[in-house]
């Protein structure tokens, strides 16, 4: 039987470059208002990628005003992503970093990765 | 001009149009098909096209099917399914593959559902079962009262309850066609399709479109 997952993925966009969870990124989004598009930035961390074919995804979790976590979750294949550029990676060791949600402040911070 | 296929469910997937939306599809691994057999109004009453699917080996099939087969040198076909066509000038063994379809054409899609079992009547009939609170016990899935009392005194025949759910035939019609593969024999239908991965199903020209 023909692969589902081999035959089917939709090519990659070449502007989105390989994530790991806890990076810091800046997702660009088309965002299209009435008959214009514009280009809006989403800035945070990857706290999980989600493998699966076309329907791949990671989620970017950035704290805004007051200490409001937000989290929004991308389509890796969605050709609304303009780009997405990795800022710094962290130290972490776990897939899935969702403590980050029971954490503010400095402790919300994660180690910064050189290598 | 025959609108009809026989296929192999291969699972669902999202594919994004230009915009960015994503839509639900529906791969099937379609063709190529066969004609092996042409049903004429004059000899069996009515105008059908028997078509055949699945290359498979000779030792699959039995020695009447072979024969069947052979008679028209067409290879062993290990699924036959009869399409209903209008007239036609489509002889034996011509062959069909995906590109009878178009982008954006609707198609009905007929699928062996999955077997449920022997289901009760809440996940069959959706039957909203019992209270869950105030004191019932065994209460919770039961079909309620399923006749009246002593007229008429017996149960009417169809009446909905527990039983065999699924392994029947279902259509999902009305379906549009997203994407045809040609050179992997391929086809993208909109949304979900009856069966399990791997199960066989008909294509057809939609009835209402």
């Amino acid at each position: 039987m023909v692969n589902l997952d081999l035959n089917f993925q939709t090519t990659k966009n070449p502007n989105i470059p390989d994530l790991y969870p806890g990076d810091a990124v800046s997702v660009h989004v088309r965002i299209k208002e009435g008959d214009r598009e514009r280009i809006q930035e989403f800035k945070g961390t990857v706290i999980r990628m989600r493998k699966g074919g076309n329907n791949a995804s990671f989620t970017v979790r950035r704290t805004a005003s007051n200490g409001i976590g937000v989290e929004r979750t991308f389509l890796i294949h969605s050709p609304r992503i303009d780009k997405v550029v990795i800022e710094r990676h962290t130290h972490v060791r776990r897939a899935q970093l969702y403590f980050l949600r029971q954490r503010t402040g400095k402790k919300a911070n994660l180690k910064q990765r050189f290598d | 001009m025959l609108k009809g296929l026989i296929g192999k469910k291969i699972g669902m997937t999202q594919i994004f149009d230009e915009a960015g939306v994503a839509y639900p599809v529906t791969i099937i691994e379609a063709g190529p098909c066969y004609v092996t057999q042409v049903r004429l109004p004059e000899k069996e009453g009515y105008a059908a096209v028997q078509l055949g699917f699945n290359e498979a080996n000779p030792k699959r099939l039995t020695g009447g099917q072979l024969g069947h087969l052979k008679k028209n040198e067409l290879p062993p076909l290990r699924y036959l399914r009869e399409f209903q066509i209008k007239s036609s000038d489509i002889k034996v063994g011509d062959k069909f593959l995906v590109d009878i379809f178009g982008l954006g054409e609707r198609v009905d899609v007929v699928g062996t559902s999955k077997g449920k079992g022997f289901a009760g009547a809440v996940k069959r009939y959706h039957f909203k079962g019992g209270p869950k609170t105030h004191g019932q016990s065994d209460r919770h899935r039961a079909p309620g009262s399923s006749g009246a009392g002593t007229t008429p005194g017996r149960v009417y025949k169809g009446s909905r309850g527990p039983g065999h759910m699924g392994s029947e035939r279902v259509t999902s019609q009305g379906l549009k066609i997203v994407l045809v593969d040609a050179e992997r024999n391929l086809l993208g239908v909109s949304g979900a399709v009856p069966g399990p991965r791997g199960g066989l199903v008909l294509i057809k020209d939609a009835r209402k479109q």
